[in-house]
């Protein structure tokens, strides 16, 4: 019994252990992925110096940031400036725990569940640690005791926290069809029954725009805005600290391209085809399906980077006429609009 | 608080489930006593959302998933978020703290106290050992179970409690307008 629980906790934090790597990794390759995409729209050639097509270009500007000299203004809290940063990191990684990467693996005469935890309630929890994700910025961007800063943070935060709601009355459709909050039931939904963008197209455009915003991401970049407040709420920040801060911003851009795959687009599914027909081995098909979950999410991480260097950045009173004015109606509509639909099929 | 050992391998799991009650207990108390205790206001307010972790927490203990997370979202997400921008908005320090009349502390300290009396007094005659906790093993927290019951026997006052929110809506729209 004893050696039963102890293998199930190594195993988690060994899946813990890689998907916080992962994380990493594709966070790191994601800046190079976004210089290259802008050097691209913008007729450029981008990094190509460090390595072959600059792919040590990450490590470079990794070595950069750790060298910096750490500054610490006199602030209004020491504690809280590097509680900030910290925070930001914590709540990215932390919201890939619910995630279902693949189908189970079969190890050791025994299947091991690629999701670290399959919680009742799934969904919520990836809203809970979003609605946490704004601390980071307010603490940071107050203890810089910088007015801009200051500035930026609560700009930051009150969008966050506008967008939030939307973001919830979207997935309401979709949770009315699967009928179920838990993440792997979510995608299994999706696997038995097709993808819930077929069903929920309307919803998905608004918890697009709303993970744009929550990632703080152009054209909602209200807390960072380079040309009217500096540089945001991390204009104080140097060395690793910065780098935390906004490493943590495509590690957010890299979780929620995978949620929207898991929510909307079938995650681990392959589409037009049915490979539970295949006769591949367990471990192999698990392999591809992390592999097509990859996929669908680096499509989403290019889609982000695309509207980035397409799109200028919204005027703040813009950005809450969209929030509060267009997206929560729309998506109440969506939401009634569903449940009249489900009523009427079932009846 | 707990239950008496059922299952075979409860000897472990209720240890765990006491160490985390305690730890969890503690937490709630001591980040408590530090929001009032704490000189600056932005202190106060991260520790109250470090309270509302440990409340969490307890009802995770208690199988209540959905109270657990949905306390998170809406207070530590959303409402300490909103006290947080006031006080920074407003700047407030130790320094711009009124000074309290004596005389006020001391009328503060005996009412808090008949408070605590008379709390002590009903928690005294009340039937702790009839009303075990269900640790780890009560259902009704999950969200299915939740939804079911209060849309089938608690319809009524769930249905009230949902037309007074929406009228504090209005309420709140209507002040906001206002110039």
């Amino acid at each position: 019994m004893l050696l039963g629980i102890f293998w199930v906790i190594v195993e988690k934090f060994l899946l813990v252990g890689l998907i916080i790597s992962l994380s990493m990794v594709v966070a790191m390759y994601a800046t190079y992925a976004e210089r290259k995409v802008a050097a691209f729209l913008q007729d450029r050639i981008g990094p190509n110096r460090a390595g072959i097509f600059g792919l040590l270009q990450p490590l470079a500007d990794g070595g950069k940031l750790f060298f910096k000299e750490e500054i610490i203004p006199l602030t209004s809290s020491k504690f809280l400036f590097i509680l900030g940063p910290c925070l930001s990191m914590i709540t990215a990684l932390l919201t890939s725990a619910v995630i279902p990467w693949s189908t189970p693996l079969h190890l050791f005469g025994q299947d091991v569940p690629l999701q670290v935890a399959d919680i009742n309630i799934g969904i919520l929890y990836i809203f809970g640690v979003v609605s946490l994700g704004v601390y980071g910025i307010m603490i940071g961007g107050w203890a810089s005791n910088n007015k801009f800063s200051l500035l930026a943070a609560v700009r930051g935060a009150s969008q966050m926290v506008s967008y939030e709601l939307p973001m919830g009355l979207a997935l309401l459709g979709l949770l009315l069809f699967s009928g179920d909050l838990r993440m792997s039931v979510i995608v299994q939904n999706q696997v038995e029954h097709g993808w819930h963008i077929i069903y929920q197209p309307l919803g998905f455009l608004i918890f697009f725009v709303c993970a744009l915003a929550e990632c703080n991401r152009t054209p909602f970049d209200m807390a960072e805005a380079e040309n009217e407040l500096n540089f945001g709420y991390h204009q104080e920040y140097s060395s690793m600290k910065l780098g935390f801060y906004l490493f943590a911003e495509y590690i957010n851009m890299f979780i929620s391209g995978i949620v929207m795959s898991c929510l909307f687009f079938g995650g681990y599914d392959i589409p037009f085809v049915h490979e539970a027909t295949w006769g591949l081995p367990q471990n192999v098909m698990a392999i591809v399906g992390f592999c097509v979950l990859m996929g669908k999410a680096f499509f989403f991480v290019f889609v982000f980077m695309w509207i980035r260097w397409t799109i200028p950045r919204f005027r703040y009173d813009q950005l809450m006429n969209l929030g509060w004015k267009k997206l929560v109606p729309l998506a109440l509509i969506n939401m009634v609009v569903t449940a009249a639909v489900i009523l009427w099929l079932k009846k | 608080m707990l239950r008496p050992p059922k299952r075979a391998n409860s000897r472990f799991t209720m240890n765990i489930t006491h160490i985390l009650f305690w730890f969890l207990s503690v937490l709630a108390l001591f980040s408590a006593l530090m929001v009032i205790t704490s000189r600056n206001p932005i202190y106060s307010v991260l520790w109250l959302i470090v309270t509302f972790f440990s409340i969490s927490g307890h009802y995770i203990l208690l199988n209540a998933q959905f109270l657990a997370i949905v306390n998170i979202i809406v207070y530590a997400g959303a409402i300490m978020v909103l006290f947080l921008f006031v006080i920074m908005l407003m700047n407030l320090s130790k320094t711009a703290e009124p000074k309290k009349n004596r005389w006020l502390k001391l009328a503060g300290g005996l009412a808090g106290g008949c408070l605590l009396l008379v709390l002590v007094a009903a928690l005294r005659n009340t039937e702790i050992k009839g009303q075990l906790a269900q640790v780890n093993e009560g259902d009704i927290g999950l969200i299915k179970n939740l939804g079911k019951e209060l849309f089938s026997t608690y319809v009524v006052p769930f249905e009230i409690s949902s037309i007074l929110f929406l009228s504090a809506m209005v309420g709140a729209v209507v002040i906001g307008k206002k110039e």
